[in-house]
């Protein structure tokens, strides 16, 4: 059961409440959207579920378990995994090497079997790199699997940071702004890409400013406007809400601001 | 041009500066003397000196104008395989051929390319800038050197002693700096450094403080011999350089191997993507505290092997072995070789070690000859001697973007 429960979560920095008693609840085998304009706190949201931030009030419980006491690492391990919204690729590594590194946690051979290159050493590396080696032809990436992160284009790093994700193993993966800076060919290959993960046993929570992809994909909405929940509900619901309008209305000048990507 | 005159003059003016001690003058009050020949060839050397960079800067700058391939590195141009056996070849040969002054210097050399692997583990791969590292060389040295005078424990047995012990001292000065980045670690690991030094400073009656302790053995090996008993075991110390040479040789090529091994394994990956984005490798499931101090702690050992090594080929330790100085020579070798460059490393080593013993005369001005070196090496090769393969790539990529850039 991989749901993960928010409840009445707060982080404040300095004088600001960045989150503000947010309650939401991410069920098995759901897409759950989190849209809000810019500064609305979905990052935090973010930064606090993989134990970035510890939250000043509130409790974050995934499978039943509080994850407040865990370390980024553990909660890895626990299933949640996250993308970022300016892409924090290795980038003196291959793109092999960058989904490898995305292993480490499912893998155990330490120090000692490394410098004696024993078989089980030998074994696991093999069976990671037939993993990783999966997952990136899964992305499209296998063919640039020997190049360097930082060389890749744009697209192809926001593709392989879902890559690095999914070596994990999570049953929960949180994208941020996945979509940021493609054309709407990628980001309809994105979608699917998403569904395809989603069919895979994988919940997925999504933050998100392209409406196209969050509508047609998410399969509840959750709004948040200055680090305070505003309305839920179905994407349709979400989109004649009054209360939502208003909030992007005031949160933004200029229309096209929805789409820019920012770091 | 005139620009060009001008600049000239200026760095003749500031090398004469500079050099003046070196020139041959003879100043008192009542006496000056000077030695114009020695001016003429030293600001002679510089003019030339000068003059070639220029060149070389204006080359470069017309190059870039072109299109450019960062054509092949050093590494790409000799086979591997090819190189590393010639370099086996040499190494296996070389005290043969060799007189002891020889020897004791490629022992030199042997044991900084274990310490500037050791060390690679930690700046190179890690990223964690250590600048205290030859603290660890200095717990392996009085490991051996206090277990051997006092308890006779033999060479051999004190190895995995020290390494033990320094692996301790790695996880002791790592533990507290985990939590640190960039600055604050330098200067911490600096701290450090430097408290180890001083309390084998002053801790006389272990250490025998500044006097240093005397009367350390040399590796022992036991060898089957015939008597009139029969068959017995015999004993030499290997006082010899040729058999030190090997000993060192051994401990050179273990870490070697180790550190590639290392590297090349999912500790390895850990390290670097620390290196990379420390917040990333920790949301990616890496457990960087973890990581970090078995990065400390495998460097030390190594460090260690070196140091107890160091300590029976001199026979005697005091703690003026084991200056900030020293950690920063170490540090010179892994970044002039190449951050995370096993061969740029061994190349370094040897390049930082015997250069010094070829240019003797100017011993008081190694320390102005690395500043200028580094100096040189970061302006016109920041990738190191042998470019760590990630590395090359990724400053040339870093420049092929920049001229991209520059030419939209
Ligand atoms: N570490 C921090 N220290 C101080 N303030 C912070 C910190 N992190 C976020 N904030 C503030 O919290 C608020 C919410 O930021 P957050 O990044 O979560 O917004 P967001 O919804 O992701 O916005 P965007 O759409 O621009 O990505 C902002 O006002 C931001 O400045
Ligand atoms: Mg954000």
């Amino acid at each position: 059961m991989s749901e993960l429960v928010l409840q009445d979560v707060s982080v404040r920095f300095g004088g600001l409440k960045a989150v503000d008693g947010l309650s939401l609840s991410l069920n098995p085998g759901e897409i759950l959207g989190l849209i809000g304009p810019n500064g609305a706190g979905k990052t935090t949201v973010f930064n606090l579920i993989t134990g970035v931030y510890r939250p000043t009030g509130g409790q974050i419980t995934y499978q039943g378990r509080s994850l407040l006491k865990m370390l980024p690492h553990q909660i890895v391990r626990s299933g949640i995994v996250r993308t970022f919204q300016n892409i924090r690729l290795f980038k003196a590594m291959t793109a092999l090497e960058n989904v490898l590194a995305g292993r480490h946690s499912r893998t155990r051979v330490g120090v000692v079997g490394a410098l004696l290159r024993t078989r089980v050493q030998r074994q696991e590396e093999q069976e990671s790199v037939a993993r990783a080696e999966e997952i990136l032809r899964f992305l499209g990436l296998h063919d640039k699997r020997h190049e360097l992160a930082g060389n890749l284009p744009y697209g192809l790093q926001r593709r392989l940071e879902i890559a690095r994700a999914l070596a994990t193993e999570p049953k929960t993966l949180l994208l941020d702004e996945p979509a940021a800076g493609m054309n709407p060919q990628e980001s309809r290959e994105l979608m699917d890409l998403i569904e395809t993960i989603l069919e895979r046993g994988v919940n997925i929570l999504l933050v998100e400013h392209d409406m196209g992809v969050i509508m047609g994909i998410s399969h509840r909405i959750v709004v948040l406007d200055s680090g305070r929940k505003i309305a839920e509900g179905k994407p349709a619901e979400i989109q004649s809400d009054p209360r939502v309008i208003e909030a992007y209305l005031g949160g933004m000048s200029a229309g096209g601001a929805a789409r820019q990507p920012e770091g | 041009m005139r620009k060009e005159l001008v600049k000239f003059a200026v760095v003749m003016l500031w090398a004469f500066g500079l050099l003046f001690p070196m020139l041959g003058a003879q100043i008192g009050f009542e006496t000056f003397t000077f030695e114009w020949s020695r001016l003429v060839r030293v600001m002679g050397f510089v003019a030339v000196a000068y003059g070639a960079l220029a060149a070389q800067r204006a080359v470069s700058a017309h190059r870039k104008r072109g299109h450019r391939d960062p054509g092949p590195g050093l590494a790409e141009r000799v086979p591997p395989l090819w190189g590393w056996g010639i370099l086996a070849a040499v190494a296996l040969a070389f005290p043969w051929f060799a007189d002891n002054y020889a020897r004791d210097v490629a022992i030199n050399v042997l044991i900084y390319v274990a310490l500037g692997l050791g060390l690679n583990i930690v700046v190179g791969l890690a990223g964690l800038l250590d600048l205290g590292y030859i603290a660890f060389y200095a717990v392996g040295a009085y490991t051996y050197a206090l277990l051997n005078t006092h308890f006779g424990v033999p060479f051999w047995l004190a190895l995995p002693i020290g390494c033990v012990i320094s692996a301790g001292a790695g996880a002791f000065i790592g533990y507290p700096t985990l939590k640190m980045r960039g600055d604050y670690l330098a200067i911490v690991t600096l701290g450090f450094g430097e408290i180890i030094r001083i309390v084998l400073n002053n801790w006389d009656r272990v250490t025998e403080g500044p006097n240093g302790i005397l009367g350390i053995k040399a590796p022992g090996l036991y060898y089957p011999k015939l008597t009139e008993a029969g068959l017995t075991l015999g004993h030499v110390y290997l006082k010899n350089l040729t058999c030190l040479y090997y000993i060192a040789l051994v401990i050179a090529v273990v870490t070697i191997i180790g550190v590639y091994r290392l590297d090349h394994s999912r500790v390895g990956r850990a390290w670097v993507s620390i290196r990379e984005d420390e917040t990333a490798a920790e949301l990616t499931g890496i457990d960087t505290l973890r990581m970090k101090l078995l990065a400390y702690m495998l460097g030390a050992i190594f460090a260690g092997l070196a140091g107890a090594f160091y300590a029976a080929k001199v026979r005697y330790v005091n703690p003026s072995s084991f200056v900030f100085l020293e950690s920063a020579l170490v540090l010179c070798i892994v970044v002039l070789g190449g951050m995370g460059s096993i061969p740029g490393i061994i190349l370094a080593a040897a390049a930082i070690i015997v250069l010094p013993e070829v240019f003797r005369d100017l011993e008081l001005y190694r320390m102005l000859a690395f500043g200028g070196a580094m100096t040189l090496m970061m302006v016109y090769r920041p990738e190191g001697l042998i470019p760590a393969r990630r590395r090359r790539l990724e400053l040339h990529a870093r420049e092929a973007f920049a001229e991209e850039e520059g030419n939209a």
